[in-house]
């Protein structure tokens, strides 16, 4: 398929991969924000192509990853509510909350539907007047605008039983976070290609005016390691600026309509990270004018006491501390057949990525 | 989860595409597009919704790009 095979090429991965090894002298550690890119690089075997002297960390761009356990299992509360509808993208089916997951409640007889997008969850409202359809928000910029662009319809329509959850949270906050512990060392970040067509890249900025070399990365094997060496490159030069790899879908001004349907119709709030804690501003609740829309307004379930797993190192794995194979549980007590952490449940979790495309 | 996937627009109807994934057609809503788009332009598509057009020309500067990067010190 076009945009997609060119960047799969495995003989101009290969000549990719000796420029890198050629270009890199100092040590480097780079992390990926994004779960999908944590994805293509175990997927690929990107790191078995880059030499010894750059590393690899995961961040916390996994959203099913980094949504707390109270948000989760409010969720999966809400789905046990008479005469509600749950629909929510299929990553949120199977994540367990300290109780149930989605999945088991739908087992137990919860109407939970698993929509493409946001306005198969309006239809679903449209189609059953006498259920209150609850629709999941999760996600990051990329995410955020099709839940924006659900309640705007929902207002225009006069819809009054849809509704929606946002747990949607904010690159920025978590990347400025990130940098000011002690904890990491970065001396470069692969920026979340599709956040950044929201974005631009402003999210950034603040990375490059503290010395960490940033480039907004495509997702196909051959963009990632472009990605790599330009920031192999900019690291050896001692440069520290935003540059765009993924030139074909990002536009240093990002999506200004997506963004103003964004400011239309969410605010910042401050948001829990599982393994990190609350982030100032990293959240985004809906605006009191659509209070009538906002789940969280609307119903009060029940919830279960918090129980975060035992021995799970998810947290550290998120703030890029920790690598899977570090944690205890991994591959043995922890699988995606049966995982314990979040970072395993998803396909996009670190944990999960290493499982399903290392271990061989 | 921001998985976007590159399709190719068939045909408009009001603010909706029909948007052609390899051989499978989807409906894809335009509604949170900043720019027109017309038959034969790719976009970027995420949850049932383009999130921007394909910049054709910067397609071929990447690979240009990534070709003379991949090729520079091939010994021949």
């Amino acid at each position: 398929m076009k945009h997609l095979d060119e960047y799969r090429d495995a003989g101009l991965a290969q000549g990719l991969a000796r420029r890198i090894r050629e270009a890199s002298r100092k040590t480097v550690n780079f992390m990926e924000f994004c779960g999908g890119h944590t994805v293509t690089i175990a997927r690929y075997g990107i790191e078995s192509l880059l030499p010894p002297t750059v590393r690899l960390l995961s961040g916390p761009g996994c959203p099913v990853c980094v949504t707390p356990m109270e948000q989760i299992d409010w969720m999966i509360a809400v789905a046990g509510l008479p005469e509600v509808t749950v629909a929510t993208y299929g990553d949120m089916l199977r994540v367990p909350g300290s109780g149930a997951s989605l999945a088991g409640e739908r087992g137990r007889g919860a109407d939970v539907r698993i929509v493409y997008s946001s306005y198969d969850a309006i239809e679903l409202a449209r189609e059953n007047p006498g259920r209150q359809v609850v629709f999941f928000g999760i996600g990051f910029e990329t995410t955020a605008p099709a839940t924006a662009a659900a309640v705007l319809k929902a207002r225009e329509l006069g819809l009054e039983n849809f509704s929606v959850v946002s747990a949607h949270k904010t690159t920025p906050g978590i990347i400025k976070a990130l940098l000011d512990t002690d904890e990491l060392k970065l001396d470069g970040l692969i920026c979340p290609g599709h956040v950044s067509v929201i974005t631009g890249t402003a999210p950034y900025t603040y990375a490059a005016g503290h010395g960490v070399p940033c480039v907004i990365s495509g997702f196909e094997p051959l963009d990632v390691l472009q990605s790599v060496l330009m920031l192999v490159e900019q690291a050896e030069q001692g440069r520290a600026q935003v540059e765009i790899q993924y030139r074909r879908g990002v536009r240093p001004n990002g999506n200004e309509k997506a963004r103003r349907m964004l400011d239309e119709v969410f605010e910042p709030a401050d948001s829990n990270w599982r393994g990190i804690g609350v982030v100032p501003g990293t959240g985004m609740k809906l605006k009191p004018a659509f209070s009538r829309w906002d789940a969280f307004a609307l119903f009060k379930p029940e919830l279960p006491e918090t129980v975060e797993p035992a021995g799970c190192i998810c947290g550290r794995v998120l703030r890029g501390a920790a690598s899977p194979a570090d944690c205890a549980l991994f591959g043995s007590r922890c699988t995606p057949a049966d995982p314990v952490g979040a970072c395993m449940v998803s396909s996009e979790g670190a944990c999960q990525a290493h499982y399903r495309f290392r271990r061989k | 989860m921001c998985l976007g996937i590159p399709g190719k627009v068939e045909s408009l109807e009001g603010n909706t595409a029909k948007v052609l994934f390899g051989d499978t057609l989807r409906k894809v809503s335009l509604d949170l597009l900043s720019e027109e788009v017309t038959p034969g332009d790719y976009v970027i598509v995420h949850a049932g919704f383009a999130l921007e057009r394909i910049d054709e020309r910067e397609a071929l500067i990447t690979l240009e790009i990534l070709k003379e990067a991949a090729g520079l010190e091939t010994p021949r």
